[in-house]
């Protein structure tokens, strides 16, 4: 278990220098996402262009973790469709969970500093959170998700 | 130093052999991620000497049957064991009698316990029950329901920005309707100590009954229900070197007495028929089915253990730790304590500016440290002080100085990492 596995230097940045972060506003939707065991509580805002996302936005406190992977996200899904997030989704799913994970590692960019997350399970869901979050913000959930 | 006894004489306390003690602590003796293992989550759970170890294995190798029961000679020596640990107890936390002490699963049970048996029967619209700010989610919740239940209401003492229960706001929500006051007597999230001595007095005054969660109390000072003339205390087996699933809810005789049982079942009767049953005196009114008989066999060696050591040398002790653990986390940049009542337990909860507690929770175990993080359930806590969740470090009598100064370097290891 290798700490700069889980810190990477792109993940510190991340985490200091949150990218896209503050309210969108206005948002065509909007999803809160809470893992209230942690302390890990998120907002995600997404502008939509038809089925594209044009712009989203994240605001929130939580561990290096889930801050990075939201800002992350952010970065990786503008200009995306719907179905390209969904593909995304379970992609970053099967890297932060399976071991055996065949992944192209240029199709996920930046995101792939997330392997090394999946050696630390218990930080999985601070990972995953804002990745739910936008799921439910893209299918207009009003309940809160939690990954806990 | 003795934090927790209401009169107790300064006596001066033989100094731990603390290399000895660890000696006893099996679990202590290991690497993890490479690094020897500090542990200082101990107002989570406590660890077991092997003397604990070692009763529960003896009592299943050669002493166990069911308690109660048969006339044959392992149920003799199981229910022999089994009272004799009541007694320990008993004497543990000098009640008057037996009778006086129930067997639970835990401080969270014991609490249900009270609150359906005792407040729920005897509330109704318009009394109050008065907890305070900083209690642990056991002690809010059952309360809760209670008050759901009979339309009471709930009310809480405010707590100061050094996470001291707030006396005079308690002397002016106390009155006619309150018909319980239920207290922490150390904080799990911020280790005050609560000067409980002074709540119950005036509590008497007005004819209100106290029970004090002492689970955060009972393994690091000497208590004395007497004394302390509260009604009920209560406590988990975990906390206090003994095994996990085992509790015990002192009650003042006469409540107790008065109180319908709240589970029914084996042991709790005297006679059933389909017409009527007889219930059991105390306190097996209150013990229905087959109890953890090894559980409590095992708390009743941790007591001993805990007792051949002394409390009152215990508790100097971790007041020393605490003292240097306070001083040397002070020194470090941007770390800001939360919590900081003149009188604490030997837990320090604290922030790290810009560093989420659960980073520091997960780098600090890469260096071997275990702390816990998080909100501790105590989320009220947390809303009070803004913070989301805490990191804590408590400490117990097996703890060295040299734990300390770990738990310092990992911190500022952390501070490396997370830039």
């Amino acid at each position: 278990m290798d700490l700069k596995d889980l810190y990477r230097d792109v993940i510190v940045d991340h985490n200091r220098h949150p990218r896209n972060f503050g309210k969108l506003d206005p948002a065509d939707a909007h999803a809160e996402g809470n893992n209230p065991l942690c302390g890990d509580r998120l907002t995600v805002y997404v502008a939509l262009d038809g089925d594209r996302i044009r712009e989203t936005k994240f605001e929130g406190s939580g561990c290096a973790i889930s801050v990075a992977s939201a800002s992350m996200l952010t970065e990786a899904v503008k200009g995306k469709s719907k179905a390209e997030v969904r593909a995304l989704f379970d992609d970053i799913h099967a890297l932060l969970t399976e071991h055996e994970a065949n992944i192209d590692p240029a199709r996920l960019g930046k995101l792939a500093a997330l392997s090394g997350v999946r050696e630390f399970p218990a930080r999985v869901k601070c990972a995953s959170l804002c990745w739910h979050t936008l799921n439910a913000a893209l299918e207009r959930a009003a309940e809160p998700v939690t990954t806990e | 130093m003795s934090a927790l006894s209401p009169d107790a004489a300064p006596v001066a306390a033989p100094a731990l052999d603390v290399a000895a003690i660890r000696r006893d602590f099996p679990i202590l003796h290991q690497q993890i991620n490479g690094k020897p293992l500090v542990y200082l989550d101990s107002a989570a759970s406590s660890q077991r000497p092997r003397a604990v170890i070692d009763t529960i294995s003896r009592y299943y190798e050669h002493d166990h049957a069911n308690i109660h029961r048969g006339v044959h000679t392992l149920s003799q020596r199981a229910t022999d064991a089994y009272e004799g640990a009541r007694d320990t107890v008993r004497r543990f936390i000098n009640a008057r009698d037996t009778k006086e002490i129930v067997f639970v699963r835990g401080t969270t049970e014991a609490i249900n316990l009270v609150a359906q048996s005792y407040a729920r029967p005897s509330l109704t619209a318009g009394d109050e029950i008065l907890i305070s700010a900083l209690e642990h989610h056991a002690n809010i919740v059952p309360w809760q329901l209670v008050c759901e239940q009979t339309g009471a209401t709930l009310k809480v003492i405010p707590i100061t920005t050094a996470g001291e229960v707030d006396f005079g706001a308690f002397e002016r929500l106390i009155g006619p309707r309150t018909k319980l006051l239920a207290l922490a007597h150390v904080s799990n999230a911020l280790g005050t100590v609560v000067p409980v001595q002074r709540f119950i007095a005036v509590a008497k005054a007005h004819g209100v009954p106290v029970l004090l969660d002492g689970a955060q109390a009972i393994a690091h000072d000497a208590v004395d229900v007497q004394a302390l003339d509260c009604d009920f205390y209560c406590f988990s087996s975990h906390k206090m070197l003994g095994p996990t699933g085992v509790g015990v809810l002192y009650g003042r005789q006469r409540l107790l007495e008065a109180m319908p049982p709240w589970q029914g079942g084996g042991d709790m009767i005297l006679t059933v028929s389909f017409e009527k049953t007889t219930f059991n005196q105390l306190p097996w009114k209150f013990e229905a089915g087959t109890p953890h008989i090894a559980g409590v066999i095992g708390l009743g060696a941790a007591i001993d253990y805990l007792q051949q050591i002394g409390m009152q040398a215990i508790a100097a002790y971790e007041q020393e730790l605490l003292l240097y653990a306070t001083a040397q986390l002070s020194r470090i940049p941007g770390l800001r304590l939360i919590g900081t009542a003149a009188h604490k337990a030997a837990v320090i909860s604290f922030a790290l500016e810009g560093i989420h507690p659960h980073d520091i929770g997960t780098i600090l175990d890469t260096e071997g440290v275990a702390i816990r993080t998080g909100h501790h359930c105590a989320m009220p806590v947390m809303d009070f002080f803004q913070v989301p969740a805490t990191a804590r470090a408590s400490m117990a009598f097996y703890n060295t100085f040299e734990d300390v100064d770990r738990l310092v370097a990992a911190l500022q290891h952390t501070r490396a990492v997370l830039g």
